[in-house]
């Protein structure tokens, strides 16, 4: 485990820092953007090359140390399938509330209010 | 209660689900000793038919060859509009332009615009806001756009027409 191949080494490692420096750009934009929505887009970021990163990393150390399977996938698969989610219920709730936006507010759902209560 | 159509309960309705399901126990597991196969096979067998009531009706891919294409374009775009919005960030000087950009739907089975909606917000860039079944329509938020019948355009001929290609 601590005799890692000089390459595979320097793999994980670039790696790592791809997926850091992702994650950092993510929480940069997180607070340099200016409106609710904009900020939205921070954790999609996070979560792809950011995660994706860190996750490779940690499936090629893991190989190299012979531990076979690829549970780290499973990680991809879940944020796949709840980050997409909770980002639009943000995204609905903040439409509902009339969170200013700095691309306005979008056509056609001005009577939002209305068919969503016609549905709830 | 759901109201559309019933399903039917049928044991193994839904194969891929069934196949997911125990993979993922396995995975999580670490391990292929015989009470874990058990387990997976009973959870794969059992979960599907408890939900069958919200999955509706079971997915005819259509064509594997698209479902890879697919798969392939999305990872690529996830790393590309990445770094374009890495640039964006890391820009001082560079006021993004956020716009709203309406994409109408020709696509109408419903996992396949659940999958549109879910591939739309996983790459940067783009959030699907609204997903508007009764008019078809995604309601996309995008950080940076200055033309959003284009951005309309690009997302239905990446994304919306090989998903038709695999749901259709």
């Amino acid at each position: 485990m601590d005799t890692l191949h000089p390459l595979v080494e320097a793999l994980i490692s670039l790696m790592l820092l791809i997926g850091a420096l992702f994650m950092l750009v993510g929480a940069i934009g997180l607070v340099r953007f200016g409106d609710f929505f904009m900020r939205l887009h921070a954790p999609t970021k996070a979560t792809t090359l950011g995660v994706g990163g860190v996750l490779i990393a940690a499936m090629v150390h893991s190989w190299a140390g012979g531990r076979f399977g690829v549970p780290e996938l499973l990680i991809t698969l879940f944020l796949f399938i709840t980050a997409p989610v909770s980002a639009n219920l943000m995204a609905k709730a903040a439409l509902h509330l009339k969170v200013p936006s700095k691309a306005g507010r979008p056509a056609g759902i001005d009577d939002g209010a209305q068919t969503q209560d016609k549905q709830g | 209660m759901a109201t559309g159509t019933i399903q039917p309960k049928r044991w193994l309705a839904h194969p891929f689900m069934s196949a997911i399901i125990a993979a993922s126990w396995l995975l999580l597991q670490q391990s292929l000793a015989v009470p874990q196969l058990i387990t997976a096979t009973v959870l794969a067998l059992v979960l599907p038919r408890v939900l069958a009531g919200f999955l509706g009706p079971q997915v005819k891919v259509s064509s594997w060859a698209t479902v890879v294409r697919f798969a392939g374009i999305v990872l690529w775009d996830i790393v590309v509009s990445n770094i374009t919005v890495a640039k964006i960030v890391l820009n001082p000087a560079r006021e993004p332009q956020p716009a709203w950009v309406p994409v109408p739907l020709d696509l109408r089975h419903p996992n396949g615009i659940a999958l549109l909606a879910t591939v739309i917000t996983t790459t940067p860039g783009t959030v699907s806001c609204v997903i508007d079944e009764d008019r078809h329509e995604i309601l996309v938020h995008a950080l940076d756009c200055s033309d959003p019948a284009a951005m309309a355009q690009d997302i239905k001929n990446r994304y919306e027409r090989p998903l038709r290609e695999i749901f259709e």
